[in-house]
């Protein structure tokens, strides 16, 4: 299947599966940082690599990047990438007064969040799974903090013989704490493979 | 009035001094930084995969693997007037950003764009005379016409040059 090929019903569902997949992200994001977190519509797209680099920011912004697998029935890659402000939010949520600064990556930091990539991620998969009935699995994640496009380039290397296109979902949260509210965005990255792609629209009963 | 020219991915380009060439946020991605300092023509290239067995003529796909891509960009630097007896090679890029992805294909890509590259200078008898490649990290990458000098960038380990 190509991406480049879609139609409006088929970027339909893509766009349906990341609402829920944002939806199912906030209650998770909630529960793991204790706190109220709301989220925006979620801007689904379906962008090629110098566009996905332009949306995040430019190629040298500096961002964190959680790279899992897609296992089983759907194979492929999710990204989950975030500004470094996300990262030191959850961080200090998470750990307190253990937290100094997100600038030098520690071992503690790290697996914090490589959890929160997990969350993520899972948020997503969990509603591909649902609506589909497939069985997906995630590796466990793998961080970078480094350039936006030396980050995004991994996929696009990967991929590049198969498609450019990439589905870029874009999530605004609000972080409700008590009297002030702080917005954060985070970026996920779709990347299934095309036979993948497909056996999720022939599961959903669209035609290919 | 010098300018600077941006190299994309899979893409390539040269100029002549006084202007410079930059190609950003480098992962495993390699560059390739050929110069002739008497013409001071500079040429830049930015591969992303090793190699191509495709013969087609789509120049986006030429510039996209460093087999196809370094012979296209010495064709493109001799046409500005560089000799090739003179040119020489510095070469950036090649890391290894995730760790541990339990995937060798994705782990070792860099390593083999940069094993590609050496390669392809080889077969053109072209020298390399810096190699900043492998490692964790990205890397922007700017490359000056008029000294043929070679910059590097990063986002966590400050600047350096060749």
């Amino acid at each position: 299947m190509d991406y480049e090929k879609m139609d409006s019903l088929q970027i339909d569902v893509l766009r349906e599966i990341g609402n829920i997949g944002s939806g199912n992200a906030a209650t998770s994001l909630s529960e793991f940082l204790s706190c109220p977190v709301n989220i925006g519509v979620p801007s689904v797209q379906i962008l090629d690599y110098d566009q996905v680099v332009e949306a995040l920011g430019g190629p040298e912004t500096m961002m964190v990047g959680l790279l899992l697998q897609l296992e089983d029935d759907i194979k492929g890659m999710i990204m989950f990438l975030l500004h470094k402000e996300f990262a030191h939010m959850a961080l200090s949520a998470l750990m307190g007064d253990m937290y100094n600064s997100f600038d030098e990556m520690d071992e503690i930091s790290a697996s914090a969040m490589q959890e929160v990539g997990n969350i993520m991620a899972a948020s997503y998969v969990n509603a591909i799974a649902e609506m589909t009935g497939l069985s997906i699995n995630i590796s466990v994640p793998s961080i970078c903090m480094d350039m936006a496009g030396a980050i995004v380039s991994v996929p696009a290397v990967y991929y590049a013989d198969i498609s450019d296109k990439i589905i870029f979902i874009g999530d605004d949260f609000v972080r409700d704490d008590d009297h002030h509210a702080a917005n954060f965005n985070s970026h996920i990255l779709m990347i299934p493979e095309s036979d993948s792609l497909e056996k999720i629209m022939t599961s959903l009963g669209i035609e290919i | 009035m010098s300018k600077t020219v941006t190299v994309g991915i899979s893409d390539l380009n040269v100029v002549k001094a006084p202007d410079t060439l930059v190609t950003y946020a480098l992962g495993s991605c390699v560059g390739i930084c050929m110069y002739d300092p008497v013409t001071k023509v500079a040429g830049l290239s930015h591969i992303m995969l090793p190699s191509s067995s495709l013969t087609g003529s789509d120049p986006k796909q030429t510039m996209r693997f460093a087999n196809t891509a370094i012979p296209m960009l010495l064709k493109k630097m001799e046409s500005a007037g560089a000799q090739r007896p003179r040119i020489k090679a510095k070469i950036a890029g090649g890391a290894q950003m995730f760790a541990a992805t339990g995937n060798s294909a994705i782990s070792n890509i860099g390593q083999r764009n940069v094993a590609a590259v050496k390669q392809a200078l080889a077969a053109l008898r072209i020298p390399i005379i810096a190699d900043d490649t492998g490692k964790n990290y990205g890397r922007t990458l700017y490359l000056t016409a008029e000294d043929g000098v070679m910059r590097i960038k990063s986002v966590n380990r400050g600047e350096w040059t060749y």
